[in-house]
């Protein structure tokens, strides 16, 4: 099962990071990416860190969903 | 929760739903490949709120579902033959049944086999118990592969001699490409996996749109984003188009996790592989690549490959003479259907009588992301 649930990076120690997921912490592997930091959110997969969630494109997300129903042109 | 909240505003997905309902003229056909979006669009009953024009249809993107009965029984042959071992599985594989038993019955019958959240569980368990060889079932599409494949490296590195992996991986585009080629249904577009997509990157369906002129669109498994990524397609669908459109942008890309990407490629190779209720689709598997052989769980322990490698146009055949499906016609158990999307759960004639979570016939009901399991926690009541 994919979890979509995005977790927090809190501490990074060599390869694995402690991730505040929901507020359940997670012993997650980070050999799956670079340029990793603490405070970033990652999409976890059986215990691998698979992705950084990108806050830039979640906002432009947010607001092309917003125009939708605004009735703004796409 | 960040990145939660914002997703599941009630008021946002009601005025998009209006909107879908707004442009959706033409009747179509739309396949939720991932098990994932299978559960949200059943919990939050999107399925009900779209326009009748609109069949969603669950695709084979399970994959404790979409392993053959053959290789399940492969591994409880193994966990029989090798009683000094220590299987390593996720725990959805437990209950899936092959033809005459499951690992959890394995187990109960005193086989050493444990349930892992990571692969890296495995070593664990390995550097834990030197003296016993620990083997990692490990099933699942694109985004798990490259978790195994890291482990393998891993493993490696660290010089585990004890650690090996009976790999049954499987691959997205080339079962989309089969059920289009099978021609058992007709499709008019996809939601993609969010996270399969996250490794693979959402190029990876553009044989897709170019030549099979289905528009593709990956979403994500909040429900504003599946109901965001309904109304992309839709669109398309509306306005003629055939393209590959990213909803799930915080996340997917166009060319994935290049790094994930890479680490796969030293390890696996790809190969033909064989699925629950469809046969065996060419280049759908992963194999390791023999440099790595001592990883090999087959190679190490001479597990017997699968013997049928029947060409996908001979399904018909498959089903009076293989093992895994003629086992299920037994049953009376539709999930070879269910898996194609020529059925949909409460057709099955066993669905909530003698199937169910707590006594499940076929694997779509035992997986906590199966389409049965799905139709039964959620649409039960509309569906009887």
């Amino acid at each position: 099962m994919c979890l979509g649930v995005p977790g927090k990076i809190i501490e990074i120690k060599d390869m694995m990071a402690n991730v505040d997921v929901a507020g359940a912490k997670k012993e997650t592997c980070l050999m799956l990416l670079d340029d990793v930091n603490v405070g970033d959110y990652i999409i976890i997969h059986a215990g691998f860190a698979i992705q950084k969630v990108n806050e830039k494109e979640a906002q432009e997300t947010l607001r092309i969903m917003n125009d939708l129903i605004k009735g703004m042109p796409q | 929760m960040k990145y939660i909240d914002e997703f599941r505003q009630k008021n946002a997905a009601q005025a998009i739903l209006k909107k879908i309902h707004e442009i959706s003229k033409k009747k179509c056909n739309i396949m939720e490949i991932c098990g994932t979006h299978t559960h949200a669009i059943s919990k939050y009953g999107i399925r009900n709120a779209l326009p009748p024009n609109i069949c969603l249809i669950s695709g084979p993107g399970c994959p404790v579902c979409v392993t053959s009965a053959g290789d399940v029984n492969r591994v409880i042959e193994f966990s029989k033959r090798e009683k000094d071992v220590i299987l390593a599985t996720f725990g959805d594989m437990m209950r899936v049944p092959g033809t005459e038993s499951s690992l959890q019955e394995q187990k109960a019958a005193g086989r050493d086999i444990r349930v892992v959240y990571s692969p890296l569980g495995a070593i664990d368990i390995a550097m834990a118990k030197p003296e016993k060889e620990v083997i990692l079932f490990a099933v699942g599409f694109e985004t798990t592969v490259p978790t195994v494949a890291a482990t393998v490296l891993m493993a490696k590195d660290k010089g585990i001699k004890n650690f090996s992996v009976f790999a049954l991986h499987k691959l997205t585009p080339p079962a989309m490409k089969a059920l289009l080629d099978l021609g058992e249904l007709n499709l008019h577009g996809f939601i993609c996996p969010g996270h399969v997509t996250t490794i693979i990157g959402a190029n990876a369906y553009r044989f897709i749109a170019e030549d099979y002129h289905a528009p593709c669109v990956v979403a994500g498994f909040e429900p504003l984003d599946a109901i965001h990524g309904l109304y992309m397609l839709v669109k398309q669908l509306e306005e003629g188009r055939n393209d590959i459109e990213i909803q799930y942008k915080r996340v997917v890309t166009w060319n994935g996790n290049v790094k994930a990407q890479k680490i796969i490629e030293q390890v696996f190779e790809i190969c033909d592989s064989s699925w629950r209720g469809i046969g065996t689709i060419p280049m759908s598997g992963l194999r390791l690549k023999e440099e790595f052989a001592d990883f090999n769980a087959e190679k190490r322990f001479g597990i017997k490959s699968e013997t049928f490698e029947k060409p996908l146009d001979m399904i018909l055949d498959l089903r009076l003479d293989n093992g895994d499906l003629k086992s299920e016609i037994q049953t009376g158990c539709a999930c070879g259907e269910v898996l194609r999307g020529l059925l949909i759960p409460n057709q099955c004639p066993l669905f909530g009588k003698v199937c169910s979570p707590e006594t499940p016939v076929g694997p779509c009901m035992v997986s906590f992301e199966g389409t049965c399991a799905a139709y039964y926690k959620y649409e039960f009541l509309q569906s009887t």
